[in-house]
């Protein structure tokens, strides 16, 4: 088969993927953790521990609060030091638990052993039950709880999982060194999402520029008639779920709607991973796989990290941080966010660590619109950022909403193509805030 | 540790910036602005130099001692301004109606708007219609090709469609076409014209850069250029003795260079795709219209104009078609 891409809108940055080929290491445990209890969309968790607790690797230390929401999981073994308010990513202080490490002893019935369990013995309730238990959400970015998506809304009827393996994101090559070394895995773990969905069709999209990921792919789901690779076109936001559904089935999300409204269910390749462990070896989400890198960090890595290990941790580990260092990135250079603080925790969606040197960090000088349309011509969604952008600014809310500024996904091609560098996505993203609070006055009236 | 710069993503831009895409533009037009001087020598020369000149400074100065803003005459914007406004000059005119025409496109069809990224009126067009309005007789005056050393001494003479203007009625066009140089010159610019509008082949040759370069796509080129010749053809086949050949129309007057640097201006031509299609279509439609019955022999500048008056219109009315709007079941 061809190479398939979404058909309006992407642009092509500079992939920079430094630290593909480098096999993924465990990063080892730290002196403390931060566990922060809201690692996810929906309602923070419930804290289960007190100051003074001795909690297991893999010890529930907070539960689901409700049905969009999910468990989070002590990573080490060690002493609870504190349940307090923490820095997170967002510069916010959130509750966390904070667990001073005293070794790596798992709770009962963990299997921690790397023996591959392939046969599935579980119902689709099992699994939905299991992974809720083991607390697993989108490790694409977007944290969803995925007991949620597995959960087909009444009436809606799912008949295509698709596994995200696009990662379009520049620099980063955690997907891409997870393919690679845990292919088989990621089989089993795309099975047990298509019983837990209840669909018998699966697709594996990768971009072409991993051709050994592709290969290694095909070669273990060779022996499943209902899971397929499929190769893509490079093209930035194809790991976008809407863009992915696009490239890959041609179906289009319709606006406002779910990819279920399409048939269609999407789960990162990092999911489908934490998914097999969860059902098949009884192994909460405790861990995840970490891009550290940068133009001038001196050892870029692939890392398997736990959850709550502080970023300078995994920096130092890398080589620490460079001299020429102006921005700290969780995440990718499109939609990652700039942290202001290397103690944040690794997150379940921490994808990477990106470190931008000085002289990439700085943003041009704003010029004039100069109505080149090439905003309007990248936006993956159809949408023309210059005009929200100026609707944003003179705070005309009922024409944005009428101009789809809520179908905005924030990948920030605007933003990266326009040639008078104007800050489309941040005055869109503040449009979206303004006309998100309207909306939302007005089913409450 | 330093302090880290926190701020909103995306944290990567591209390379391109106004001055890269303005100057690409400029090496666009190299070819045909070199073709220009080997037709009318020291005479364009003399008027690109001028005219270039004129919008830099005037773009400098008012900037800086009437609006007091910082200036941005380097930007390559007034750069441009002035290379495609001595384009549409002749080569024989004199300097200081050059300067006229300079201040009238700075002055009036941009910093009267607001500046780059505001004007309504592609400026370039603005000061040439100005001059072609307030000094008919020297702006239809067309030295001939391949006087190299001359400049207001130039001997003159009729542009091709200043010939079928003048002379139909009393002749066919197949006779006045016959009169005007054959294909072939008019094909690689031998002809008399305004300075940089002759050079089909160098011009389409500019085109191809700028759309490998990705500066404009081709959208509002082929439009005007594919209406032109479909509705002289149409014309043309419907009657020859009255109506020139398409090829005679596309390859004369200044067609080319309306098409493929007037109308593509960023700022005054619509913002999708579909606004890009029919702002062609009616450019091209005008063009022929104002060519074959009103009283100037050539119709592309006001077609530009006329149509850049309705670009906001076009951009409200035509928008991209949106993600997720229709579901698909594929």
């Amino acid at each position: 088969m061809g190479l398939l891409t979404f058909s309006r809108g992407g642009i092509h940055p500079a992939e920079n993927k430094i630290s593909a080929g480098k096999k993924i290491e465990f990063a080892g445990l730290p002196e403390q953790v931060i566990i922060p209890v809201s690692q996810h969309l929906g309602a923070p968790s419930k804290v289960l521990v007190k100051k003074g607790d001795e909690v297991k690797t893999g010890q529930v230390i907070a539960e689901s609060s409700g049905f969009v929401s999910t468990n989070i999981h002590s990573s080490v073994t060690g002493k609870v030091l504190k349940v307090d308010a923490f820095p997170d990513t967002s510069g916010y202080r959130k509750m966390a638990v904070q667990i001073q490490v005293e070794g790596d002893e798992w709770v009962e019935g963990a299997d921690t052993g790397d023996e591959l369990i392939t046969s599935i013995e579980y119902t689709s309730e099992e699994i939905r039950d299991k992974i809720l238990k083991a607390g697993i959400v989108g490790l694409g970015g977007a944290t969803f709880p995925s007991h949620v998506k597995l959960t087909t809304p009444k009436g809606k009827k799912a008949d295509h999982l698709l596994i995200n393996g696009a990662e379009c994101e520049p620099y980063l090559t955690a997907d891409h060194a997870l393919m690679l070394e845990k292919s088989r895995e990621l089989a089993i773990g795309t099975k047990i999402l298509m019983k837990g969905l209840g669909v018998d069709k699966a697709i594996i999209g990768i971009e072409n520029n991993k051709p050994d990921a592709i290969r290694v792919m095909e070669e273990a789901v060779s022996g499943d008639p209902g899971i397929s690779v499929q190769a893509l076109q490079v093209k930035y936001p194809q790991g976008g779920e809407k863009q992915l559904i696009k490239a890959i089935l041609n179906r289009e999300v319709p606006s406002g709607g779910l990819p279920v409204d399409v048939g269609v269910v999407v789960f990162n390749v990092g999911t489908a991973y934490a998914s097999y462990n969860a059902v098949q070896k009884n192994r909460p989400l405790i861990e995840r796989v970490v891009t550290v890198t940068g133009k001038s960090v001196s050892n870029p890595s692939n890392f398997l990290v736990r959850i709550g290990t502080p970023a300078s941790y995994i920096i130092e580990k890398a080589g620490g941080l460079p001299e020429d260092t102006a921005k700290v990135i969780n995440g990718g250079p499109m939609m990652g966010k700039a942290v202001s603080n290397l103690d944040i925790p690794i997150v379940k969606g921490s994808s990477g660590i990106l470190i931008i040197r000085k002289e990439e960090s700085a943003r041009d000088a704003v010029k004039p619109c100069i109505r080149c349309t090439k905003c309007v011509s990248v936006c993956p969604m159809g949408l023309e950022p210059y005009l929200l952008m100026a609707q944003a600014e003179k705070g005309m809310y009922e024409d944005l909403e009428k101009d789809k500024v809520m179908d905005c996904i924030e990948c920030g091609s605007c933003s990266y193509t326009c040639p008078s560098s104007r800050p489309l996505l941040d005055y869109i993203r503040l449009g979206k805030a303004e006309v998100g609070k309207i909306m939302r006055s007005r089913k409450a009236v | 540790m330093n302090k880290l710069i926190v701020s909103p993503s995306p944290h990567a831009h591209t390379q391109e910036n106004v001055p890269r895409l303005m100057y690409g533009v400029i090496i666009s037009m190299l070819p045909a602005f070199a073709v220009s001087i080997y037709f009318f020598g020291m005479g364009m020369i003399i008027v690109t130099a001028v005219s270039i000149f004129s919008c830099i400074a005037f773009e400098y100065l008012i900037q800086k001692y009437m609006l007091k803003v910082k200036p941005t005459h380097l930007d390559g914007s007034a750069f441009l301004t002035g290379l495609l406004l001595a384009f549409c000059l002749p080569a024989n005119i004199p300097f200081w109606m050059i300067m006229i025409g300079a201040i009238v496109a700075i002055g009036i069809g941009k910093m009267t708007f607001g500046g780059l990224g505001n004007n309504i009126f592609n400026p370039a067009l603005v000061g040439r219609v100005f001059l072609f309005v307030s000094f008919p007789a020297a702006m239809t005056s067309y030295p001939e090709p391949g006087q190299w050393l001359t400049y207001m001494d130039a001997v003159t003479g009729a542009t091709p469609l200043g010939i079928l203007k003048e002379g139909i009625g009393n002749h066919t066009a197949t006779e006045l076409v016959g009169q005007a140089p054959g294909y072939m010159d008019l094909f690689i610019g031998k002809m008399m014209g305004s300075a940089g509008e002759v050079a089909a082949i160098a011009l389409l040759l500019g085109l191809g850069y700028m759309l490998v370069r990705r500066i404009i796509t081709w959208h509002i080129p082929v439009s005007i250029l594919g209406t032109v010749a479909v509705f002289t053809g149409f014309l043309w086949l419907i009657n020859p003795q009255q109506f020139a050949d398409p090829l005679f129309h596309l390859l004369t007057g200044g067609l080319m260079l309306g098409a493929i640097y007037m109308a593509t201006d960023y700022v005054t031509s619509p913002m999708t795709k579909k606004g890009m299609l029919i702002y062609g279509v009616l450019i091209g439609i005008l063009t022929v219209i104002i060519r074959i019955l009103g009283a100037y022999p050539e119709g592309v500048q006001f077609a530009i104009l006329i149509m850049n008056a309705f670009v906001p219109l076009l951009n409200k009315y035509f928008k991209p078609r949106r993600f997720g709007k229709e579901v698909q079941h594929g």
